[in-house]
């Protein structure tokens, strides 16, 4: 077992919690969900690109965004549902180049299947824009050492994970996220930060993050 | 009385730990939920869940509910099927008669609390008393495609809230306030959703003479024509005729609606000739309910219009296959061919029910997945944490609030 380093500062774990607030913005065609994705508020963007994380955790662990559910799904037009799918969310630390490469997709799509413009969704399945409000609070639960972390970790929401994790990329507008940072920087730790940060977050369902993430840190510990 | 904790076995201590620190930050505000019946009915149902939680998490939670007599109930029951969409021929008359009957309620009952928490159309008008505190109303039912004369009348009530509640996107529309999409809740604790022994559930099929010698096939809701029980009847019947099964249509009628007995009728009507028609008509027995739905093969939810549909949820968590409409916020709780089947018409439904009796094993997977879904974001924890972000968002006008 590797001698444990104890920070100066903990590391104190947070959860977010959201709220869905409805916009009453629909569309009904694609050139109406073109429009309106270049204009609705970034937390809308956030929204439906994020929320299959924490609502459908026992699906299938592929980072599925709204858009391409709909477009898919509703319309029907299965090759743009693919590109959309397939957008690698990683690559994108702000929502503005994640926005940006959303319509673009959906730009040149449109340039090369101008049929497409004329599908429309039925009555009743039009795409909703909603946006995430988001609530941060500390909670109750604090790390000194790498063992600390790791049980915390066994036991605080997904939320508190997902916080870390996804919203931290976007917060700090870099690739990495809370808690490789005070690894490497409270801990002294670079190259179990580093492994941390490495790996794509979005092709895991939230439990099994939580479950690699204890991995790694516990198997750092044992040496 | 249910404590707090124990939910925890079924979603972790560390939630319940996010519901505590909520409840702090509420101290000092005081909640008064609103509504028009204290039994029957899913809001009655939620609240006499949610409003002990409440208390217990430290949010100080009233509950009201307003008067009303027969005449005013049929009028709200009037507006209630016209939101839905349903033709109605409604007077100056109804109008008038709701505004007297809210004018009483308005002179009698008391909204000092910080937060006035309305629910559905019948209390709506008490936002007249509006002072300089925070009054959110809470829409449970579809409102997707309403009368416009009715709406049109609420709206004149609804701009002066701060803040509109839906149960899904589809209701919502551009509004001058704020309106959150917050879905409704079972509690796995309750007598609908716990667990029961199985000579439990064979005493209430011994109760209602039904036997388990064939597939049953049921819909347990209201007797109300939007739950469209005279289709499932009809779906039912086209079944029949390759699968040999039996139907059991129960539910009861809540204090407000007084047009159930008359659908009760009508679904009586329709069955008489089938002696596999099982047509019960419930006192509000929640046991009994969740006994019918554990002994189900298939259950359906072929409603017409559906502010939520909370049996769907009650029949998922019980990990039962489910036919239901793909109307209100089904949906939601069912994504097709994943955890249950959608339909939009009688031989939709029909179709489906008769894929699910013949396929036990997919039918069996549709239920499992559906039981997770609900565990993840129908349970009522996730309920209670979403109210108590509403009642801090009237004091948060941000995007990201850091408490």
């Amino acid at each position: 077992m590797t001698e444990l380093i104890r920070a100066k500062e903990p590391f104190k774990f947070c959860t977010r919690l959201h709220l869905s607030e409805l916009t009453g913005l629909r569309a009904s065609t694609l050139g109406q969900l073109l429009a309106l994705i270049k204009e609705v508020p970034a937390s809308c963007i956030y929204h439906h690109t994020h929320r299959f994380l924490q609502q459908h955790q026992y699906l299938s662990p592929e980072p599925p965004n709204d858009f391409a559910y709909w477009v898919t799904d509703t319309l029907g037009e299965d090759e743009l549902g693919e590109r959309l799918v397939s957008i690698d969310t990683m690559q994108y630390s702000t929502i503005r180049d994640l926005r940006e490469k959303i319509s673009s997709t959906i730009e040149n799509y449109l340039k090369d299947s101008p049929l497409a413009k004329l599908k429309f969704a039925r009555s009743g399945e039009e795409f909703h824009f909603i946006k995430s409000v988001n609530f941060i609070l500390p909670t109750n639960y604090v790390a000194y050492d790498s063992l600390e972390f790791a049980e915390v970790l066994k036991k605080i929401t997904i939320d508190s994970i997902y916080f870390h994790i996804f919203e931290a990329r976007l917060r700090l507008e870099k690739p990495t996220n809370d808690f490789s940072c005070w690894i490497e920087n409270s801990l002294g730790d670079k190259e179990l930060a580093d492994k941390i940060s490495g790996f794509d977050p979005y092709t895991r369902t939230l439990e099994d993050l939580r479950k690699t993430l204890v991995q790694i840190i516990e198997k750092r510990i044992s040496g | 009385m249910v404590r707090i904790e124990e939910y925890i076995p079924w979603v972790g201590q560390a939630v319940i730990d996010d519901l505590r620190l909520l409840g702090e930050r509420l101290k000092g505000k005081v909640i008064q939920h609103i509504n028009s019946t204290p039994v029957g009915g899913g809001v009655a149902e939620i609240l006499n869940r949610m409003v002990p939680l409440l208390r217990e998490l430290g949010v100080d939670t009233k509950w009201g509910v307003i008067k009303g007599g027969e005449q005013f109930f049929e009028v709200t029951k009037k507006f209630h099927n016209a939101l839905h969409g349903r033709a109605e021929e409604i007077t100056q008359r109804d109008f008038e008669i709701f505004m007297e009957t809210s004018q009483e309620n308005i002179e009698n009952v008391n909204t000092d609390a910080d937060i006035i928490f309305i629910h559905d159309p019948q209390p709506i008008a008490l936002i007249k008393k509006k002072a300089t505190n925070k009054w959110l109303w809470r829409c449970h039912i579809d409102v997707s495609d309403p009368n416009e004369k009715v709406w049109g009348f609420l709206m004149d009530f609804i701009v002066r809230y701060d803040s509109a509640v839906f149960s899904a996107p589809a209701f919502s529309r551009r509004l001058p306030i704020r309106q959150f999409l917050i879905s409704p809740s079972i509690d796995p604790l309750s007598d609908k959703n716990k667990e029961l022994p199985q000579e439990m559930i064979d005493s209430v099929l011994r109760k209602y003479n039904i036997k388990k010698d064939k597939p049953i096939v049921m819909q347990i809701s209201r007797f109300d024509s939007l739950k469209d029980p005279v289709g499932v009847i009809e779906a039912y019947l086209q079944v029949k005729k390759y699968i040999n099964c039996q139907l059991v249509l129960a539910g009861g009628t809540a204090e407000d609606d007084p047009e159930g007995f008359k659908v009760l009728e009508e679904v009586r009507e329709k069955a008489k000739n089938d002696p596999d028609s099982h047509i019960l008509l419930l006192s509000q027995n929640d046991l009994e309910v969740n006994a019918l739905q554990r002994a189900s093969d298939v259950i359906v939810q072929k409603s017409l219009k559906e502010g939520f549909g909370l049996t769907v949820a009650e029949a998922l968590w019980k990990s039962k296959p489910v036919v239901a409409s793909n109307v209100g916020g089904i949906p939601l709780q069912i994504k097709h061919k994943y955890s249950g089947l959608l339909c939009h018409s009688i031989e939709g439904a029909s179709f489906a029910i008769k894929q699910l009796l013949s396929s036990p094993a997919y039918a069996k997977k549709l239920g499992e997945n559906g039981r997770e879904h609900i565990k993840n974001n129908f349970l009522i924890t996730r309920h209670l944490r979403d109210y108590m972000l509403l009642f801090l968002s009237l004091y948060h006008p941000e995007d990201s609030v850091y408490l």
